[in-house]
């Protein structure tokens, strides 16, 4: 049921760490219950899940499953936005009226910026459909008809290696559009000012001092994840967060492995989407890390080396009679209902459920993930976390190479 | 395996209930038979269409029904849960597929297929004889079994009856299918009949090699291609066994309509009552309705989930094709009368945009094209136990040669559902079947059924297409028909002809054609030129144009 005026989004930090890390709770407008932050986005095409049907989505954890990452452009040619607000946008079109959807254009796997074909007049994407030019006026006509609960307005995102002159251009424009988007933006969703500016510290500096002067309900930083180095990236983070307001929530796109998550929250960031789930699923791999890692005794059971502890690669013969579940003790539908055999056997023989059945576990380990990090953020343990998991992420190299040596 | 008590009257166990309806009231007409594990057992009649309860050993199941198929072990696109919701009773598992994959010891080891793939209630294995005929190639039939070529190493394997029993065993399923010898209905001469005895004295070879007959129930199968003669004497030779069920098979090819009906009709009169009748291969819901007012239980198909991935949709009203642009606009739910959740939520406009692009799109597509097939199935067992069997096929075709449909739309569009014309066609047909056939007591349909088609019939004489040519495409048209044309006999070329048409100049092949599409040059064939040694060789491979000064003697001067 949806309500007839749609409260508007309501964030407040909860919990502190030492660091800049922050627990938080969210209020968004079509889910019953607050979301607590930092928290995944689920990626979909089209508004629904990539393989989970839409039946077997109150199967995950709710209301951690709450919030779905919309890209307006898969909607571009294939549905005009006169269907879809006949249709009643998002939530009425899709029959999900418990979850809430977030919209920007960036969607990691389909729609990627263009930074070359960009210009003052528009953002160019490679859309499902082909390479777009999307104006301000075109975005915000999709973004009124599809009626989502938070979006991002649009920006000039580039790579980390562009000239300055480029980077800066990208600054101006997106500040520009920011303005263009907000004049245009419906009644209903919270708006998610764009900060982009590369690598470069001052324009990163530069843009989030002047789209935290307007008056927005939340942050959409961009210009990550595309190939910059993960060890530069923590300072940038530090240098756009720094100067955005705290009250505010943060969503970042493009940091997608756990490591650069954990990077995001150290840096102050609430919102993450992530297509890792994705390129798991579609190589075979199940997500088996171990999630209670603070109070795990250091008996971590060391296999046979060059085993990666973190995800297991289920086409691999050696699960072909493996009865057991993909982990022990996960309560997802796929660990309690099937066997990694018959996963195994789905993969060799190339049929869908393999996709569907690995989405759900990958999907439910992720977000039993970011359940860990928001109760060691809780506990104020954080930074111990943060140490303990990249360890054991390096243990089965380090003992590989020991093992070699 | 849990074994389910055989009842003996008509309540079933309260947990199968899920979607019978409350008002559901048995009339037992024929006493349980005393085979093995599946009771058919017929709960209403209409002339000779029946409403039974077959009690498997993991459910009980009511037919008619549909079995959805699941070729690997898997329905393609959804989960066990989701099969459940819907009401599915029994899957089809392909044991060539399983066989390959993951083998049937594997299957075996892990507790069978019912463990494997979690699914709790019926399944159902083929022989594996129908996927080597149609798949594989130079698969030879021999009286010993069937030879192929191994898809794994090329190497000559052999499939006997027993040994595809053997794997049936392993695999686990409630019912099993005996291994036959099929020919496609289009062939002619003594090879049906050989293919006919053939599967008799292959039957006899199955029921030896049955090791579990207490837990799985062979099911024969009557071929006989399209003669009469000799699928009277297959029925009969069959029946004489004593199986648990029996399938009609070799059907499922290009024959027409009104040969396929006619064998149908005859098998169903022929074989016992009081067990189940399964016709292998049929899907179209129209075939359905036909097969069960004919007296068959039991159907298969992999038309709804194959027509839901090329993004069809199967309503009342036809085949709706969901890529067709004009759903682009269309803010209706995919069937309005559906009660699944694919057409509570979704609009076309939506599902046209998921299809061919989207693995959900052929998702939500399959689910709801498999509760179309099994509301169908619950519809028929229903309206016959209610008695209102006859209103029910009426109702069902008035549906689908309905002319309103057309007006819906703003456009002139004839092509989104199938063309009016073939369905009448149809429609005239099955008329003819249902005024000829009549019940085992020898009196006619009822009247009633005969008024209310002959009305429909009626109310919709064949449609004329007025044409909205432009002129100038009709003297174009004109132009062509009056142009002299080369006679038909003149040799067909390659050119003119359709795009299959393989016209070669007699080389001789230097490899085989694989299943996939391409082509395997064996070495041997290849054409081996000896060329002689050319060293000091003073021939040239050329004439020279210039002339050169030759003597010649006197005999060459020119004739007077």
């Amino acid at each position: 049921m949806t309500l007839a005026f749609p409260v508007a989004m309501k964030f407040a930090v909860k919990t502190w760490s030492n660091g800049k890390a922050r627990a938080g709770q969210l209020q968004l407008g079509s889910c019953p219950s607050p979301m607590e932050t930092p928290a995944l986005l689920l990626s979909t095409r089209k508004g629904l899940p990539l393989f989970i049907s839409p039946d077997l989505l109150p199967d995950l954890p709710y209301p951690d499953s709450a919030l779905l990452h919309v890209s307006p452009l898969h909607f571009v040619e294939t549905m005009s936005p006169n269907i879809i607000s006949k249709l009643g946008g998002l939530n009425q079109m899709l029959g999900l009226h418990r979850h809430a959807f977030a919209a920007f254009p960036r969607d990691s796997v389909q729609c990627l910026p263009e930074f070359d074909s960009s210009n003052k007049l528009g953002a160019s994407f490679d859309t499902p459909s082909g390479r777009r030019l999307i104006k301000p006026v075109d975005y915000m006509e999709l973004i009124c008809s599809l009626k989502p609960s938070l979006w991002a307005t649009l920006a000039d995102e580039v790579p980390g290696w562009v000239s300055d002159h480029r980077n800066k251009a990208s600054v101006d424009r997106t500040v520009k559009w920011l303005d263009d988007c907000i004049s245009q933006s419906p009644a209903s969703g919270a708006v998610f000012g764009a900060i982009v500016g590369g690598s470069d510290k001052e324009q990163r500096k530069r843009c989030a001092l002047e789209v935290s002067k307007r008056n927005i309900s939340g942050y959409w930083i961009g210009g990550f994840g595309f190939g910059e180095s993960m060890d530069d990236r923590p300072a940038l983070l530090n240098e756009v967060t720094d100067h955005l307001p705290g009250e505010r929530p943060r969503l970042i796109s493009g940091l997608g492995l756990p490591e650069e998550v954990l990077q995001g929250v150290a840096a102050g960031i609430d919102l993450f989407d992530s297509s890792y789930i994705y390129h798991l699923t579609l190589g075979g791999f199940a997500l088996t890390f171990p999630l209670d890692l603070l109070n795990l005794a250091e008996e971590f059971p060391e296999k046979t080396m060059g085993i990666d502890q973190s995800k297991i690669n289920l086409k691999a013969t050696v699960y072909r009679k493996d009865t057991g579940p993909i982990v022990e003790g996960c309560v997802c539908y796929t660990c309690r209902n099937h066997t990694r055999a018959y996963i195994n056997h789905l993969l060799n023989v190339h049929e869908m459920l393999a996709q569907i059945l690995l989405e759900i576990h990958n999907t439910h380990h992720y977000l039993g993930f970011f359940q860990a990090i928001r109760s060691a953020i809780k506990e104020d343990k954080f930074e111990r976390f943060c140490d303990m998991f990249l360890q054991k992420r390096r243990d089965h190299l380090t003992a590989a190479v020991a093992v070699g040596a | 395996i849990t074994r389910k008590p055989e009842t003996s009257n008509c309540a079933p166990a309260l947990s199968q209930r899920e979607f019978l309806p409350a008002y559901l009231h048995c009339i037992p007409l024929s006493p349980p038979s005393a085979s093995a594990s599946a009771s058919a057992f017929v709960l209403a009649r209409f002339n000779r269409a029946r409403a039974a309860r077959m009690t498997l050993p993991h459910f009980v199941c009511e037919t008619p029904l549909f079995m959805p198929v699941g070729t690997q072990g898997t329905i393609k696109g959804l989960t066990t849960s989701q099969l459940e919701e819907i009401g599915c009773q029994i899957i089809l598992g392909n044991t060539y597929h399983l066989a390959l994959r993951p083998t049937s010891e594997l299957i075996n080891e892990l507790g069978g297929l019912h463990k494997f793939m979690n699914w709790p209630r019926a399944l159902l294995t083929d022989s594996g004889g129908f996927q080597m005929v149609s798949l594989l190639h130079l698969a030879d039939i021999t009286e010993n079994g069937v030879t192929f070529q191994s898809p794994v190493d090329g190497s000559p394997m052999l499939l006997t009856p027993e040994e595809s029993i053997q794997i049936q065993n392993k695999i686990g399923a409630d019912i099993i299918m005996a291994l036959d010898d099929v020919v496609k209905t289009t062939t002619t001469g003594p090879r049906i009949g050989e293919a006919m005895y053939r599967t008799i004295r292959w039957i006899d070879r199955c029921i030896a090699a049955h090791q579990r007959p207490d837990e799985q129930n062979l099911f024969a199968i009557v071929q006989g291609g399209l003669d009469p003669v000799l699928r009277d004497i297959c029925v009969k030779a069959l029946t004489k066994r004593n199986l648990p069920g029996y399938a009609i098979g070799g059907l499922a090819g290009g024959e027409d309509k009104d040969s396929f009906w006619r064998v149908v009709a005859q098998c169903t009169a022929a074989l016992p009552e009081d067990k189940p009748r399964y016709v292998m291969g049929v899907g179209y819901p129209l075939d359905i309705v036909v097969c069960s007012a004919l007296g068959a239980d039991m159907y298969d198909c992999v038309y709804p989930t194959r027509t839901a991935r090329f993004g069809s949709a199967l309503t009342p009203e036809g085949v709706l094709k969901l890529r067709h642009k004009a759903m682009a606009e269309d803010t209706r739910p995919v069937d309005p009368t559906c009660a699944c959740m694919v057409c509570r939520t979704y609009s076309r406009a939506y599902i046209h945009s998921l299809v061919t692009k989207d693995a959900m799109g052929s998702q939500l597509l399959s689910y709801h094209n498999l509760y179309y097939m099994l509301q169908l199935s619950r519809d028929l067992h229903y309206s016959i136990i209610q008695g209102r069997f006859p209103e029910f096929v009426c109702d069902f075709l008035k549906k689908m040669v309905s002319s309103d449909n057309h007006l819906n739309y703003d456009t002139q569009i004839t092509d989104v559902f199938l063309p009016m014309k073939t369905l009448y066609l149809k429609m005239r047909k099955l008329l003819k079947i249902f005024l000829t056939v009549t019940s085992p007591s020898g009196s006619a349909m009822p009247w009633r059924l005969q008024k209310l088609i002959l009305e429909l019939v009626s109310h919709h004489p064949r449609p004329k297409q007025r044409s909205k040519m432009p002129l100038g495409l009709i003297t174009g048209i004109a132009r062509a028909m009056r142009r002299k044309r080369p006679s038909s006999l003149d040799i067909l070329s390659s050119k003119r002809a359709p795009r299959n048409y393989y016209k070669g100049k007699n080389c001789k092949p230097t490899g085989f054609h694989t299943r996939k599409g391409g082509y395997v040059i064996v070495p041997e064939k290849l054409p081996n030129y000896v060329v002689p040694d050319l060293t000091n060789f003073m021939l040239k491979p050329y004439v020279s144009q210039c002339p050169i000064e030759v003597l010649t003697t006197e005999a060459s001067e020119p004739i007077k």
